[in-house]
């Protein structure tokens, strides 16, 4: 189905199961412990073996000699696989860096060996034995060094290209009211709950890989190209995924060196990166070093604003597309943005939950509310000034919906804004400095061609397939709440099976694109077999009316289950989609309140309440969409305050590689949270009118974060995260 | 993990005996810490002595009007006991900031005293560490040290002593109580159980080959306004960036112990002797020999602001 016209009224219009707060419908599973994750595939395949990644021990550099024999002479080892015995591996399209090292080291904790035994601990035994010396070289590790020689991003997609509308240069040398500041955000890490793990078997050349991945296709064809196989003789099994925040959209070694395993043992091999690798030898949030001028008018109006970002990558890697959002969000004449990346030889950076615009904002939205302050304007009504229902770069353009401004009155009031003191340091509880912040949610809304099959059988029971994966996300059940309202059933008649390259190829969980798109693939299938069913009851179908497990056309009326009586029918169609976001600007928005309260001795920042207010198409299920934006708000909060990789700027790494040293937030750091979804349909985006929402909860947040604890203390930090030691020894004093 | 095998002694004597026996051979008691390291090859026994069901599980009255509390004694037991929350407060509140729930069921007294250091190098086992491989060198100097030691610290190690509870016992007068292996006993105070790094930060404590922590004594309660306050970057389940233990009487007087700044429960008489003068007497009496790095250099003013808010409070 091409979707390339704004949707008219349609089945989903009528909201019998869309839209409906249902509980997950894997929800049993999961709490049952029967939803099977990657490496608890017990008994899909029988002899499995266990393997364990060796991950290198330098940043860079050569692996001068590695001795694998007393591995391979431990006891229960099986196999011991390296570079040497990998033989020759390309690399796929969206992988950096190799997957297994050798000679050559490009990252720290780059795999460079995997051990396979009868069980974990011999495996993991057996690696402690490996002797491995390197010859190390001297690496590039500290951003704010390599700036200088930070170079303009290659390759042909042009939303990296440097923008330019107007004279910026003129209009900010000429206004009146003007900022320029520098904001950084650090590395960070998904540190999702449930590790990359992969079970391989191959079956002569055919190989399965039960794995964590949010992109099925993606996989599939990046490990044909890393392994030199057909893609055909690759299945990928991913039905459930414990978080992946786009830590898993790729292919990572895990599935390389399960397979790898696999093959040098003779047997099912399964793997998981130990939590200390989950930092160094898979991806992460690429720290930035972000610039921002504004200049306004007297009364506030943008006249010229520049979002320059530097960050690094290993050679042939790519930017954090932190100034993405700056393009977008606020009106202005005369503008400017660029992007700068310098080659550092830390590990892989690449996306991580709103890529660009979960760091850009954290700058924008904190420069935004110091612009305010500049200006003596309230930060909602300077935003609210600066306004535009175009987008800014090409004003012939509109965005398809933009209620960004209802977003910051129902939240306003809503979260008492007016109580709040224009002058920072003015509330006190006790011990406690108290404030309060606010930042726009901005994220666009992204479509993509997603695949799906729906099949009726003769107890009227409906069954999707489509290659869709849920990452905790509830991909299950907004996608079975799709099929029951095309078909006229209750969600308790549908079946949904996902994240298998068996089916149809899907969206995949990425960049808030995977509820829209994955529905609205499930749509199109559906229309198919909407058009099977009547035409099996041999009734027109555009006259046909699905509902309560009947159809009716006219005074007739049938039993959705009769059309299958002679054996099931299947509909399979593929959702893709015409110009509609060239013509239109497709975004989502929202509006973060934060309160913080700052302790006067210690400087120690505690979220006391928070709030957002979304509006982003068609909510297909507020229960499962407020689960994704309080889980996004959290970790706002975490980049706020907490989350940092260290980089060892001499060893080339990132030193606290685990769950203890990387700390992400508690319960106890967020107490109350509170979400609120517009009422609104966006025709533009797909036949079911929605939009994503599990990116859009973190957008903004780390600034409504920073500006509350400014409003609370009046002391400004512009390097996240806020850390109690940035703060400290300019607290007011205690009176 | 090695392979290891595992022996239930029937006493804390036969306990210390085996060990000796051993060189490589370790105690375990609630494996909350030495599990872990076991998983990351920091620390590889070849032989485990569980010293659980030897009956050191008890909290007795001392004659001299104190608490015998027995090493294996778990945290949560040990924090919720009545005598210790009526008498002493400080403990109760350092164990209950400490760790999880889940960790506290399990974690024993003695253990929490023998836990290992959470510098990030330590437990990087490709990184050199003169605490996990004598004579490798010490990554932290120079290196990610926000979370180390600015006191008592030197240039082969500035890693901290991670424990909340430690910190509490040491500003309560804490004794240890040891068996060694010819079954002759002996009592430690707290404050030397902990040696300082030298040159030689491995040796952590000054017990010997064989010798097992029995009970720690508490003397008779001291009384004052017993406050642990522990200063971290999250609400919950994180090690101190700082903490200050302190019992303060009356009159102003009183005793002050620091965690997360050095290698061992930081207490030093002459600040205690300028606490009735204030935070910043105490704190620099405290810091005379500090030696922090750039990254942590923090924690000397946050001790002194967090001490100030400790005394206020004990005031009002």
């Amino acid at each position: 189905m091409k979707f390339d016209k704004p949707a008219a009224d349609n089945p989903i219009d009528r909201l019998q199961v869309v839209g409906k707060p249902l509980d997950r419908i894997d929800g049993p599973r999961k709490v049952t412990g029967t939803a099977r994750y990657a490496y608890e595939q017990h008994d899909v395949v029988p002899g499995q073996a266990y393997g364990y990644v060796l991950g290198a021990g330098i940043a860079k550099g050569r692996i001068g000699a590695m001795d694998v024999e007393p591995a391979r002479r431990a006891p229960g080892v099986i196999a011991v696989v390296t570079a040497k015995e990998a033989g020759a591996l390309k690399k796929g399209k969206r992988n950096t860096a190799r997957l297994l090292a050798g000679p050559e080291v490009e990252h720290y904790h780059q795999a460079v060996a995997l051990v396979v035994a009868e069980s974990f601990e011999q495996a993991r035994a057996a690696a402690s034995l490996i002797k491995v010396e390197y010859a190390a070289a001297e690496g590039a590790f500290d951003l704010k060094a390599a700036m200088n020689e930070a170079k303009k991003p290659e390759g042909d997609d042009p939303s990296l290209d440097d923008t330019k509308v107007g004279d910026f240069a003129g209009a900010f040398a000429a206004a009146p009211v003007k900022l320029d500041e520098t904001y950084t955000t650090p590395d960070e890490s998904h540190a999702m709950m449930e590790p990359h793990a992969t079970l391989a078997a191959w079956e002569g050349e055919r190989l399965t890989l039960w794995t964590s991945n949010q992109m099925v296709d993606w996989g599939v064809t990046d490990m044909a190209t890393t392994l030199g196989i057909p893609k055909e003789n690759i299945r990928i099994v991913s039905p459930f995924i414990g978080g992946g925040f786009g830590g898993k959209l790729f292919l990572r070694s895990d599935v390389l060196l399960a397979a790898l395993g696999a093959r040098a043992a003779r047997r099912p091999v399964k793997v998981t990166l130990q939590r200390p690798l989950m930092i160094n030898n898979t991806t992460h949030r690429p720290a930035t070093v972000q610039r921002i001028r504004i200049g306004t008018t007297g009364e506030g109006k943008i006249t010229a604003i520049a979002h320059e970002s530097w960050s690094g990558d290993l050679p042939g890697g790519g930017p954090e597309v932190a100034v993405q959002q700056t393009r977008l969000l606020y009106a202005g004449a005369n503008r400017m943005t660029a992007m700068r990346l310098a080659e550092l030889d830390l590990p892989e950076g690449n996306a991580m939950r709103a890529p660009g615009e979960a760091p850009g904002l954290m700058a924008l939205e904190m420069a935004m509310d110091e612009m305010a302050e500049k200006l003596g304007m309230d930060p909602i009504a300077f935003r609210l000034l600066n306004d535009t229902q175009v987008d800014p770069e090409k004003p012939e353009r509109p965005f398809s919906m933009r209620r960004l401004d209802e977003c910051f009155r129902v939240g306003s009031e809503r979260f008492g804004w007016s109580r709040r003191s224009a002058r920072p340091g003015q509330q006190r509880d006790g011990n406690w400095l108290v404030g309060i912040g606010v930042a726009a949610a901005f994220r666009n809304n992204l479509v993509m061609k997603s695949g799906a099959r729906v099949s009726l059988d003769a107890q009227g029971i409906v069954t999707v397939e489509t290659d869709m994966t849920d990452i905790g996300t509830g991909s299950y059940t907004i996608i079975g709440q799709t099929a029951a309202e095309m078909l006229g059933v209750g969600i308790d008649k549908v079946v949904v099976k996902l994240g298998d390259s068996a089916f149809p190829v899907s969206a995949g969980s990425g960049g808030q694109w995977g509820g829209n798109s994955s529905t609205a693939g499930v749509y199109a299938a559906c229309v198919k077999l909407r058009e099977a069913v009547a035409q099996k009851l041999g009734i027109n179908s555009t006259e046909a009316i699905f509902a309560n497990g009947e159809v009716k056309a006219g005074n007739r009326s049938l039993p959705l289950a009769s059309a299958a009586e002679a054996g099931p029918l299947t509909g399979e169609d593929t959702i893709e989609y015409g110009d509609l976001d060239k013509t239109h600007q497709q975004s989502t928005f929202g509006a973060h309140f934060v309160e913080v309260a700052v302790d006067a001795a210690t400087a120690e920042t505690r979220i006391r309440r928070m709030l957002a207010v979304c509006a982003a198409g068609r909510i297909l299920n507020p229960k499962t969409a407020r689960s994704q934006v309080i889980g996004a708000m959290t970790m706002g909060a975490g980049a706020a305050l907490m989350e940092e990789l260290a980089v060892d700027k001499r060893r080339g790494f990132f030193v606290n590689h685990d769950l203890a040293g990387y700390e992400v937030p508690v319960h106890a750091d967020i107490p109350h949270q509170e979400v609120v979804f517009l009422d609104e349909t966006d025709p533009m985006s797909s036949p079911m009118k929605a939009k994503g929402v599990g990116e859009l909860g973190i957008c903004g947040v780390g600034a409504a974060v920073a500006n509350a604890i400014y409003n609370a203390t009046g002391v400004r930090v512009r390097d996240y995260p806020i850390t109690l030691d940035k703060l400290l020894t300019r607290m007011p004093d205690a009176a | 993990m090695r392979a290891f095998s595992y022996e239930k002694p029937a006493s804390p004597a036969e306990a210390a005996t085996a060990a000796s026996r051993n060189p490589e051979a370790k105690f375990i008691a609630g494996g909350t810490n030495l599990l872990d390291l076991m998983k990351l090859e920091i620390e590889a026994p070849t032989h485990l002595i569980d010293v659980n069901g030897l009956g050191l599980d008890t909290i007795e009255p001392t004659q001299e009007g104190g608490l015998r509390i027995g090493a294996l004694v778990r945290n949560t037991t040990l924090a919720a006991d009545q005598r210790v929350r009526r008498d002493y407060a400080v403990l109760s509140r350092a164990l209950l900031s400490g760790a999880s729930g889940q960790l506290r069921n399990r974690a024993t007294t003695a253990g929490n005293l023998l836990q290992r250091t959470r510098c990030p190098y330590f437990y990087d086992t490709a990184q050199p560490c003169n605490k996990r491989q004598p004579g490798s060198g010490c990554s932290a100097l120079g290196g990610f040290s926000r979370q180390l030691g600015v006191v008592g610290t030197s240039d082969a190690c500035i890693a901290t002593h991670p424990s909340d509870m430690a910190v509490a016992m040491r500003v309560l007068d804490a004794t240890v109580e040891t068996v060694k292996p010819d079954a002759s006993t002996r009592t430690i105070p707290l404050g030397d159980l902990h040696r300082l790094p030298g040159d030689s930060p491995h040796l952590e404590t000054v017990l010997e080959k064989g010798e097992l922590i029995t009970a720690v004594t508490l003397p008779k309660p001291a009384g004052g306004t017993q406050i642990y306050r522990k200063v971290r970057d999250r609400a919950s389940y994180a090690f101190a960036l700082i903490s200050v233990a302190a019992i303060v009487q009356r009159d102003g007087s009183g005793r002050v112990a620091i965690g997360g700044v050095a290698p061992k429960p930081w207490r030093v008489e002459k600040a205690e002797a300028e606490l009735p003068r204030g935070a910043k007497a105490a704190a620099s009496a405290l810091f005379a020999d500090a030696r922090p790095t750039h990254e942590n250099a923090f924690k000397l003013p946050l001790v002194e602001r967090t001490l100030d808010a400790v005394l206020a409070q004990a005031r009002s």
